[in-house]
């Protein structure tokens, strides 16, 4: 987990280099967009910054996703913790055993992935994991109605990403319907109300002036629905000139370029593993 | 200050029965207006969907939204973002199982007696014993933080309703039991499980119709 013992043979000089290291790394993982997370005044007294040392290595410990090795419902979670410049590890399952396992160990609260191991907790629930990361990272607006905004915003797009979630699952006759409802919805249901969000107050994210999670979400959303409807934005320029805001900002633009832990659209292979691991009928 | 919250759906439970549960623990009074045709007509749904509930100058929409700023708001969501994650980790886990309940009467009675099989067997591997669990090892009145959160509401509503379908589900869980009687006499939720309260019947085959023919479903 990267905690390292602390020994006591290494000089001071040396342990001083490695606390403002590991603070620099910190601080630098909460720098997004401009906007900061809370500072950490460092103390000169040893045994302080040891215990500040501790503190941020706990809290710089990588989380741990565990899911299928595709998008499915944890591809939010990976997008919203690399917009937050946070990294983290992989654990994937491919086979029936490592579930069964996994559930036996009493790791997974209501049998279900995904699971993402955070700050002590074994987290599932893909909206409680979502909620917790960006309340932690400062994605979640200021006060209580700009989190309303932001929750009614993130619960549509769900709303739209569960239809392409399940998509593939769904049997090849009703694939076609599919398709054209999730076209249909995104064009006529949800794009429009984010269309007209950022036309009428004129700024560059959807809430409070400062990107958030809504941000995160639609940005996704939009690229999932591309790669089914690629001309879906030709209606909608605040969208478009959103879309290009968004990949250029240095967090997203690296999510979006190849070797990230973006992964591709889901393919046969992705379908088959998930009805095996999870032996659904 | 506040304006008396709008409530904005059908005259029965479906979505929006979780939120006059919140509100009710709250102790917050609210007007409920059967007015959906008008509101989804003039353009005030977000997403054209109900529940709708005008709060605080914002016409929210969102089931989950609603619920998290109504707790956020009347203190029943921790401060805590620790306490927080549990809370949304037990209220999704109880959702789940409330969404198996809440589209039950739209099922044939083949698939019902099927989903009612499901539900008692969902409620009673998955879900109580996680909860039972959770006030066993904590020793507590509350699944979390030693006060009513959400997700205290949220369980209580779903003890009750699966109950409706399942009377002898909590057979096997003892502190649940006591829960459900602690929680149950809480003066606003007492007030809540009286006649004449803001809570609606099961929901029945007429409301379906209703609904159907609203939103254009087949």
């Amino acid at each position: 987990m990267g905690v390292c013992a602390y020994n006591p043979k290494k000089s001071f000089l040396l342990e001083l280099g490695k606390t403002l290291q590991i603070c620099i790394s910190f601080l630098s993982q909460h720098r997004l967009c401009g906007v900061t997370g809370s500072s950490h005044v460092i103390s000169c007294y040893p045994a302080e910054m040891r215990q500040k040392n501790q503190e941020l290595r706990s809290m710089s410990e990588k989380p741990r996703l565990i899911y299928f090795n595709g998008r499915g419902r944890m591809e939010s979670v990976r997008w919203l913790l690399a917009a937050a410049r946070v990294e983290f590890e992989e654990i994937f399952l491919d086979t029936r055993e490592q579930y069964v396992k996994l559930i036996k160990d009493g790791s997974l609260m209501f049998q279900q992935v995904p699971l993402v191991e955070i700050d002590g907790m074994k987290m599932v629930q893909t909206r409680a994991i979502l909620s917790y990361i960006a309340g932690k990272y400062n994605l979640y607006g200021k006060d209580l109605k700009e989190r309303a905004f932001i929750d009614m915003y993130v619960e549509g797009i769900t709303d739209l990403m569960h239809m392409i979630l399940m998509f593939p699952f769904s049997p090849p006759e009703a694939k076609e319907k599919n398709l054209a409802l999730i076209t249909e919805r995104a064009t006529h249901r949800y794009f429009p109300v984010f269309e007209k969000a950022l036309k009428q107050h004129g700024q560059d994210f959807l809430v409070g002036n400062q990107v958030s999670w809504a941000d995160i979400q639609l940005m996704e959303v939009i690229l999932a629905v591309e790669e089914k409807t690629p001309a879906v934005l030709s209606a909608f320029p605040q969208l478009q000139a959103f879309k290009t805001r968004m990949s250029n900002m240095p967090a997203i633009k690296k999510f979006l370029q190849p070797g990230s832990p973006r992964k591709p659209p889901p393919d046969d292979h992705y379908v088959s593993t998930v009805l095996k691991v999870l032996a659904e009928e | 200050m506040s304006e008396k919250p709008k409530l904005h759906y059908f005259n029965g439970r479906g979505r929006m029965e979780s939120i006059r549960w919140l509100l009710a623990a709250a102790g917050v009074e609210l007007a409920e207006l059967l007015s959906v045709l008008t509101v989804k007509v003039y353009g005030a749904l977000l997403f054209q969907q109900v529940p709708m509930v005008e709060i605080d100058g914002m016409k929210m929409v969102q089931t989950r939204a609603i619920l998290s700023y109504i707790a956020g708001k009347y203190n029943l969501y921790e401060k805590d973002l620790k306490e927080r994650a549990w809370i949304d980790m037990y209220v999704e886990g109880v959702r789940d199982l409330m969404d198996l309940i809440r589209v039950h009467h739209k099922l044939s009675p083949q698939e019902q007696q099927k989903n009612l099989a499901l539900i008692g067997e969902k409620a009673a591997t998955r879900y109580f014993p996680v909860y039972e669990k959770i006030l066993k090892d904590h020793k507590d009145d509350f699944l979390v933080g030693n006060q009513l959160t959400w997700a205290d509401v949220q369980l209580i509503e779903a003890i009750l309703t699966v109950e409706e379908k399942v009377p002898t589900i909590l057979s096997e869980f003892p502190l649940l039991q006591a829960f459900k009687a602690r929680v149950s006499s809480i003066a606003t939720i007492k007030k809540f499980l009286q006649p004449g309260s803001q809570r609606k019947l099961p929901t029945d085959e007429k409301a379906v119709a209703f609904t159907n023919r609203i939103f254009n479903r087949r």
